[in-house]
């Protein structure tokens, strides 16, 4: 009896292990997650609208369908990126996300100011290795480190009504993430 | 013999507790550190690296991309400040005013995430487009057939979710519920069709 009850009790142990197991190994081998869906739409190093949100489709599930975006791909590997989003009229935020969808980093028109949000996007590795004068002649440019190599980076300008939605989707033509 | 049914009886259990509990947490979006105003549920960690674990795997599997914490604050719901769930065929009053915020938009989606076909195309509200009462609150028709002011159509569908999105706003993991994130309420009348 001892005997049974003391493999139930293992059996129940071990599916603890399983169930912690599986909760963070999903994030990494999901096939189907926002990186995945967006591969085929978004190059590395240039942006791409993604098509407004209908209901029989939808590049992710949960779109803002009073926003107009782009996303571009990019990869830290050969040096960092520089990134340039076009203010719009009504509100324009840029949000950071690694190869497996965290969103590490988010900015908006207010907090960057001026008439575009221009930031570098570098590892940490490649901001100490910044000489020193350069960093005091870019003290004025924003620098976000990515905690990856490769991730995704979300622009989206708002449309406060629907025939704002075009003025929106010109803006973010204009935007720019390329290598240095 | 007895050592083998022990280990497999063991294994049995250690597959069905975990993978249901891993199935169970992700079909029912568990996640930890919920904002709860009346019916709405927001998750402001979700859009930092403080996001745990469950809601990673969650958005994962959905293909979601979360809302960033220096862009805005999600909230949804599937159901009714009574805990009652969310019917296209009836009539849903969303009413009242909403925490400060540069813009908000409010949504309705299917429970996947797809938008709700109708023949105005209109999926949602931005904060501009809401007409108002003198008051400053704002009252929102969820409804399958035509109604006055700010209607939104469900097309009929027997359930949704319900999304308000704020942006630029100082609303975030440091708010408590109260006076200081007023949130619509939310009601599911009995006018159905």
């Amino acid at each position: 009896m001892i005997r049974w009850l003391l493999w139930i009790v293992g059996g129940l142990m071990l599916g603890g292990l399983v169930h912690l197991t599986t909760i963070l190994a999903l994030p990494r081998t999901a096939s189907r997650d926002a990186y995945a869906r967006l591969a085929a739409l978004v190059p590395v190093h240039g942006f791409a609208l993604l098509p407004a949100p209908t209901p029989e489709a939808s590049s992710v599930p949960f779109m803002d369908p009073a926003f107009a975006v782009a996303a571009c791909r990019y990869d830290l590997a050969k040096g960092p990126i520089k990134l340039t989003v076009p203010v719009s009229q009504a509100y324009t935020s840029v949000t950071f996300y690694t190869r497996y969808d965290v969103a590490y980093y988010a900015i908006n028109d207010r907090a960057a100011g001026r008439r575009s949000i221009e930031l570098d996007l570098m590892t940490t590795k490649q901001r100490d290795d910044l000489p020193d004068d350069e960093e005091v002649t870019a003290a004025d440019r924003l620098i976000v480190e990515s905690p990856s190599l490769t991730g995704l980076i979300v622009a989206r300008a708002f449309a406060p009504e629907p025939s704002l939605l075009p003025a929106a989707t010109a803006a973010l033509r204009a935007a720019q993430c390329k290598p240095q | 013999m007895r050592l083998l049914i022990g280990l497999i009886l063991s294994l049995v259990i250690a597959a069905g507790i975990g993978l249901g509990s891993t199935w169970y947490a992700l079909t029912q979006n568990l996640s930890f550190g919920a904002l709860e105003l009346g019916a709405w549920k927001g998750y402001p960690r979700n859009g930092t690296v403080g996001i745990d674990p469950y809601a990673r795997a969650t958005i994962a599997r959905n293909g979601e991309l979360p809302v960033g914490s220096g862009d805005g604050v999600a909230f949804s719901t599937a159901v009714d400040d009574d805990g009652r769930a969310l019917d296209g065929r009836c009539d849903v009053v969303v009413r009242g005013t909403t925490p400060p915020a540069r813009y908000f938009t409010i949504t309705l989606y299917t429970p996947s995430g797809r938008l709700v076909a109708n023949s105005l195309d209109r999926y949602g509200f931005t904060s501009q487009e809401l007409v108002r009462e003198a008051s400053g609150e704002f009252e929102i028709t969820v409804s399958p057939r035509v109604r006055p002011s700010n209607w939104l159509p469900t097309g009929g569908i027997d359930s949704y979710v319900l999304m308000l999105r704020f942006y630029d706003t100082s609303l975030g993991i440091t708010t408590r519920a109260g006076r200081e994130a007023p949130m619509p309420a939310i009601r599911l009348t009995r006018n159905c069709q």
